[in-house]
């Protein structure tokens, strides 16, 4: 942006937050500096009505509150406002620890997907005098580089329909959903969007990286209400996670480190192995996880995970 | 308008309202480094306002800085003394992550963070209701997380056993701290390792019996923080290379692990030949037996024989 123009658009805020009145965008044009002066000619006219749109559309974008209304009863033209009170950030006075909490809370959109919104907060809020700090060597930062996060999280914002190619991870090709976006989700460290898939019929929730091209929102804002209290994390949670297993494994001594790290030793069997209860939602994963261990660990129960185990094992037996 | 060009205007509109709520002054390095600029930049930003102000531009209309030596304070503020409210996206992004540390005890004080939640959201107004359009639930609650903050407060190394999945060990080591990362969903500890006299990471799931020692960290010169914006996993160009080929269900490896070279095929339909470095042999053996078949050792032959053998013989303690 060049220094002229921001140095114009300071200006208007300066002039409408100093005054009462309602001003007429020709009064504007005289007391504000930066802007095409009045010559007689309809170029300067012209010219002066798209620099002054676009510094409308800039300020209300930068969620400056711009009020229109008649800049008296007797006067038919609009004129332009900022109300202080609509456009000051209410008193805020945070302790050290919770300043703390909040630079702390901030580094979280680290070069991550809301970022510059972040670093936007900070900035309001340092100015309001509060005193971010940010002592501890603590980065706590969320997946970045998920391309469709900006446009899911925009339309979920502004309740619009969206419509994206999704490909699942045994397919080839993707599919075309038509999606109520409720929100994005980052669970366990990997992004989802939650919504209604109008397709469907039912809620469906999305890996944000199968996602293909760039996801369109069309039709109007606030075309649907998500329903009221939905914890997004939680149908997350449900789709993605599973019901708990318990499993009885025996392990040679000595063997299997990182499974007794999560397991519950049952003392040892006839063959002097040792037994070991271990209690997971990813069967699947840990039938794998046990068939790299080979003949050191073996699945006692239940027969459905031995039975998986002996399949890997088969497999991986075979003469290739 | 451009992102760069939202956060000038941001910051220009934040400047003023900055200096007066420190009347004493603000060094132009601290102001600089609050605002995430750089001292050249500040000095633009603050001869800009300086020409700024209510219309007319007389005296006492205009901005007014005092520059003494190296500080800078604001002397009269041309009306515009408090920052601009929070645009949504600002709210949204500052209240999201104030709930995301609700959920980690271990890393901020949670009635510290409640509290800041409150006041935040009672200065953030409504965007606040928006906020339901994104959730982050971490759900990475390791008990040594607060042991770990605590040791980088009080500058103190650590005693820990750690876990090497790749070995399948434990091993036992006195390490430096230098911060506490969350990448991609996973807690890690960055520190110095005396043990192999370098900077490693310990994820902090597979850290037990962690003792902060009285001893004062206190990592060497030559320890630097690693740059993790090409992932965790940086294999070094000596290492071998192990060549597999993954059925379309292990795909994922490729984007898992840096693979160097990654080939589609037709046999298996899906399929992809990849070529992945490690200077572990062990690391690949468990990888590919963890696979349960669905990756197939190209290069080494030793290496899949190996894998073969393991299960075989895993295999014949199943029926015996």
């Amino acid at each position: 942006m060049s220094a002229k123009r921001a140095e114009r658009l300071v200006n208007l805020v300066f002039a409408l937050l100093g005054t009462r009145q309602f001003v007429t965008a020709e009064r504007i044009r005289v007391t504000v500096p930066g802007y095409e002066p009045a010559d007689g000619t309809e170029r300067a006219d012209e010219a002066f009505k798209r620099m002054f749109e676009r510094d409308k559309s800039d300020l209300r974008e930068l969620g400056v509150p711009l009020e229109t209304g008649r800049t008296s009863m007797f006067d038919p033209d609009e004129g332009y406002r900022i109300a202080r009170s609509a456009y000051e950030l209410p008193e805020i006075t945070l302790t050290g620890d919770e300043a703390a909490a909040v630079g702390l809370a901030l580094r979280l959109w680290q070069s991550a997907q809301l970022g510059g919104a972040a670093q936007g907060a900070l900035v309001k809020l340092r100015a309001a005098g509060v005193d971010v700090d940010a002592a501890l060597p603590l980065q706590p930062r969320l997946d970045a580089g998920e391309p469709a996060f900006d446009a899911c999280y925009t339309a979920a914002r502004d309740r619009r329909l969206l419509t994206f190619t999704y490909t699942r991870p045994d397919e080839d090709a993707g599919a075309r959903r038509r999606v109520q976006p409720w929100g994005v989700v980052s669970w366990h460290g990997r992004w989802y969007l939650v919504g209604h898939d109008l397709d469907r019929g039912a809620t469906r929730v999305f890996r944000l990286s199968r996602v293909t091209g760039t996801p369109r929102a069309s039709g109007p804002p606030g075309a649907f209400t998500p329903p009221p209290d939905v914890d997004l994390a939680a149908v997350v949670a449900r789709q993605v996670g599973r019901p708990e297993h318990v499993v009885v494994l025996t392990a040679r001594p000595g063997t299997a480190v990182g499974l007794r790290r999560r397991a519950t030793a049952l003392g040892t069997d006839a063959a002097g192995d040792d037994r070991l209860e271990i209690r997971t939602t990813e069967p699947w994963a840990l039938a794998d996880e046990v068939a790299a261990h080979g003949p050191d660990v073996l699945v006692e129960s239940p027969p459905e995970l031995r039975a998986a185990v002996v399949e890997r094992l088969t497999r991986l037996a075979g003469t290739r | 308008m451009s992102a760069p060009t939202t956060d000038r205007m941001t910051r220009l509109l934040a400047l003023v309202p900055y200096l007066e709520a420190r009347p004493g002054g603000v060094r132009l390095a601290d102001a600089a480094r609050d605002f995430g600029i750089s001292e050249g930049q500040l000095q633009k930003d603050l001869e800009l306002l300086w020409v700024c102000g209510l219309p007319g531009h007389g005296p006492g209309d205009l901005v007014d800085l005092s520059f003494e030596g190296d500080r800078v304070r604001v002397t009269d503020t041309a009306g515009l003394a408090r920052p601009l409210r929070l645009a949504t996206d600002e709210a949204v992004a500052l209240v999201v992550a104030l709930r995301a540390l609700l959920d980690l005890p271990g890393l901020a004080e949670t009635d510290a963070v409640s509290r800041a939640l409150v006041k935040v959201s009672a200065a953030a107004g409504e965007p606040v209701d928006l906020a339901g359009a994104v959730s982050v639930s971490i759900d990475a609650r390791e008990q040594v997380l607060a042991v770990v903050r605590r040791a980088l407060e009080t500058g103190r190394a650590l005693h820990l056993h750690y876990y090497v999945p790749s070995r399948d060990e434990r091993t036992e080591r006195t390490v430096h701290p230098m911060r506490l990362l969350l990448v991609e969903g996973h807690w890690y500890l960055e520190a110095w390792c005396r043990r192999v006299e370098g900077t490693r990471l310990f994820r902090l799931d597979r850290i037990d019996d962690l003792t902060v020692l009285d001893e004062a960290a206190a990592p060497p010169e030559q320890a630097r923080p690693r740059d993790l914006d090409d992932g965790l996993y940086q294999p070094g160009e000596d290492q071998p290379l192990v060549r597999l080929r993954l059925d379309r269900s292990a795909r994922w490896v490729a984007d898992y692990y840096p693979v160097e070279q990654s080939v589609p095929v037709e046999d298996p339909p899906g399929g992809l030949v990849v070529d992945v470095r490690t200077a572990d042999p062990g690391w690949a053996r468990r990888l590919v037996a963890s696979l349960g078949g669905a990756a197939q050792v190209e290069d080494p032959p030793e290496l899949a024989e190996e894998i073969a053998a393991a299960a075989r013989a895993a295999l014949a303690r199943y029926t015996a």
